[in-house]
């Protein structure tokens, strides 16, 4: 099986600043991270992968700085990774991130399975998996917990709001892991010596690259949407449904892991 | 003989105390009775909810008049039995004493009432990019408990104990008369160091009811990295060569897989690698990360040189939650494999560190009883527990007697001591007695007598 896991960098801290004048996020000199969520879809990926064996290959858009991420994928596992940068890319939005990814992934040949987080944490859309999807043509799945291969399809289980799906989906599709679906693993320092830059492992994708060189869906220019501000949002609590078990008992070992009683 | 609590006492008590905040004899939870381990059961009298050192002061000069035993206690998490009250009597909790009072960012200190819980100190510390090194597994003891029994923690190694970190209390002595020792100086030659003196003093020469606190600036990065072994004999045995790598690690912990797997099943959650029989946990932090890059490449390589698989890096907030997180629940993971435990919190001399582990791998297979270990590999803080396993409680008794016997001994053996931050209580005090000689128990008895000649604070404890 062919696998692609599409991550992305962002700001290592919730500590987001906003610049007043541009309103945009403030990256620079800011600790950068792999999103969170991107790591269960990659643990996902990699554990297929050694299940039923073939490849597995990053790949990431943004400026070089990314690459520091897809070289935490080599050093988690992943065989190499491909990044998606030029300042014709910069200041996409939702649209045009997933299409400059979808020209990414065409520039790489086949595969067989797509593999996104549900969302970022910094842009935190969680849209970009499904549109990759549509521009690619090809079926999707969203939130899913379980995946499994089932001869040229795939098993998967999701995470709806209140039920479960369990279903099948033929390859090549694409499907966004949720979140907290399994415990990621860690990079390793071996790997880290072994492959030290991954420089023979990831490869650099230009603009000059891709199939379709119409600048205007790419960017600022392919971007139909306008932010007017970026403003750091209120504090939501965080909610958690019980559906299983005794809900006296789960409720109880809520209070008492966090120390309420 | 102490006076026993009676409806006068409660009557004067009620007097400034109001509803709510008073409790006496059913209306007292039995979470009063006891500690987090539950080695010992006695429930007081009366349990009062403090809010301030004058109340502090009124009540022991009550309990004093009237030869009233009274307790402190915070939350109640320690595991020797020091925060339950023997006698009965007065228990003033301060767990309702839980304000920051001043950071003072010039003097680099906070001052705090001893209900503060740790994890509300590190977490108000931290946002203002300050810290507060002692670390202790357990975040929700209160300072005033941490203070009481010079808690270390996993940061030990570099940053040192509670005691490096403490530079003024406020305390409430037996006979209710109030004084400040220490301040917020940096040095202090002023005669016999009081303050000293409390610190790891566990309640029984006064009560604490404020500490202004040294606080440092928080390192930029910190890292860490779990480094799997094919053996806990392996693991162990590259802890003296990471000693003397000159690399200033912030902290080395060991954990088994055994001890993992069971806060996998305590947490419900998983751990990032269970392939291996045992793992060494290793920190670093401070401002430059090409530094901290540096030392870790060279403990790292140090240690797969020696043995380890390899080196897992522990360096998000997300990988650092989880690891740390099992790590900090090993204690109630480990409580929640049994039906009954008993632990030993020796230290010993880092380089013995290694030696003592094996040792009690030694002391299961003659007692047969399963003991899991974990600990502060780096500073030689072992924390042993023995499990109980269902056994009848005679035969348990006996062998867990047995057990401890030959670990204290072994301890003695090698330079060490009984606790390295659980503290003596009432658990620990015949094993006390054996490692320091009954001379040291005679001073330690002459300065119990000074502070408090009617033995009503905490009796029973320490010494």
């Amino acid at each position: 099986m062919n696998i692609i896991v599409c991550i992305k960098q962002v700001p290592g801290t919730n500590k987001v600043n906003v610049d007043p004048v541009t309103g945009t996020l403030i990256r620079d000199g800011v600790a950068a991270k792999m999103n969170p969520y991107d790591l269960y879809a990659l643990e996902m990926g990699l554990r297929l992968k050694e299940k039923y064996g073939g490849t597995l290959k990053v790949l990431s858009m943004g400026p070089f700085s990314a690459l520091e991420v897809i070289r935490e994928a080599i050093y988690m596992g992943a065989d190499g990774g491909i990044l998606i940068s030029d300042r014709k890319f910069g200041g996409a939005d939702v649209l045009a991130t997933s299409y400059t990814l979808c020209s990414g992934i065409l520039a790489m040949g086949e595969f067989d399975l797509i593999l996104t987080g549900k969302q970022t944490t910094d842009g935190d859309t969680a849209q970009v998996g499904s549109e990759l999807a549509e521009h690619l043509k090809v079926p999707h799945a969203a939130y899913v917990r379980e995946l499994e291969l089932e001869g040229d399809r795939l098993r998967y289980v999701s995470n709806l709001d209140n039920k479960t799906v369990e279903a099948t989906i033929k390859m090549p599709c694409l499907v966004c892991a949720d979140g907290e679906v399994n415990t990621p693993r860690l990079p390793s320092f071996k790997r880290k010596m072994e492959y030290g830059n991954c420089d023979d492992l990831i490869k650099i994708i230009t603009f000059d690259d891709i199939i379709d060189r119409d600048e205007t869906h790419y960017g600022l220019k392919g971007s139909p949407t306008q932010v007017e501000r970026i403003f750091e949002p209120d504090k939501t609590k965080e909610k958690v449904i019980i559906a299983e078990g005794d809900l006296a008992e789960e409720t109880f070992k809520i209070l008492k892991d966090r120390k309420y009683i | 003989m102490y006076k026993k609590i009676d409806d006068r006492d409660i009557e004067y008590l009620r007097s400034f105390i109001p509803e709510g905040r008073i409790l006496v004899h059913d209306e007292i939870s039995h979470d009063y009775a006891h500690d987090e381990l539950g080695g010992i059961e006695v429930k007081p009298d009366v349990l009062i909810y403090v809010l301030s050192t004058e109340e502090v002061s009124k009540i022991m000069k009550y309990a004093y008049d009237n030869e009233i035993p009274i307790v402190a206690r915070g939350s109640g998490t320690d595991l020797v039995g020091a925060a339950v009250a023997l006698e009965g009597g007065i228990m003033i909790c301060t767990k309702r004493m839980n304000h920051i009072l001043e950071l003072d960012e010039t003097n680099l200190t906070i001052t705090v009432e001893p209900g503060v819980l740790l994890m509300e100190l590190q977490a108000y510390v931290e946002e203002r990019d300050l810290f507060y090194p002692p670390d202790p597994g357990e975040k929700s003891a209160t300072i005033g408990g941490n203070i009481s029994t010079n808690a270390g923690g996993m940061r030990a190694v570099k940053y040192g104990v509670t005691r490096d970190y403490v530079r003024g209390l406020t305390v409430v002595l037996p006979d209710g008369s109030i004084q400040h020792l220490g301040g917020k100086v940096v040095k202090n030659s002023s005669g016999y160091d009081l303050k000293d003196l409390v610190i790891g003093s566990e309640g029984t020469l006064c009560v604490i009811t404020e500490a202004i606190l040294k606080l440092l600036p928080k390192p930029d990065f910190s890292v860490s990295m779990l480094l799997p072994f094919l053996t806990m004999e392996k693991a162990i045995e590259v802890v003296p060569e990471i000693l003397k790598s000159k690399t200033s690690l912030t902290a080395i912990e060991y954990m088994s897989l055994d001890t993992i797997i069971s806060a996998e099943e305590f947490l419900g959650k998983k751990f990032p690698d269970t392939n291996y029989a045992a793992y060494i946990l290793l920190t670093f932090d401070g401002n430059n990360m090409a530094e901290i890059e540096s030392e870790y490449t060279k403990v790292a390589s140090l240690c797969i040189e020696k043995g380890a698989i390899d080196g897992y890096f522990v360096d998000t907030d997300e990988r650092k939650k989880s690891v740390w997180n099992a790590r900090g629940a090993f204690l109630e993971a480990i409580k929640a494999s049994t039906d009954k435990m008993d632990e030993c919190d020796v230290v010993v001399p880092k380089s013995r560190v290694a030696d003592f582990i094996k040792y009690t791998h030694e002391v299961a297979e003659i007692t047969g009883l399963r003991i899991p270990s974990f600990g502060h590999a780096g500073d030689g803080n072992l924390h042993i527990y023995l499990c109980k396993d269902n056994l009848e409680e005679e035969t348990w008794q006996k062998k867990a007697d047995t057990a401890f016997e030959l670990l204290y001994a072994r301890a003695r053996e090698y330079g060490g001591m009984v606790s390295g931050e659980h503290g003596i209580g009432y658990a620990k005090k015949p094993y006390l007695v054996k490692q320091v000689g009954d001379r040291q128990i005679e001073l330690m008895q002459s300065i119990k007598k000074v502070f408090d000649p009617k033995n009503i604070l905490n009796p029973g404890k320490v010494c």
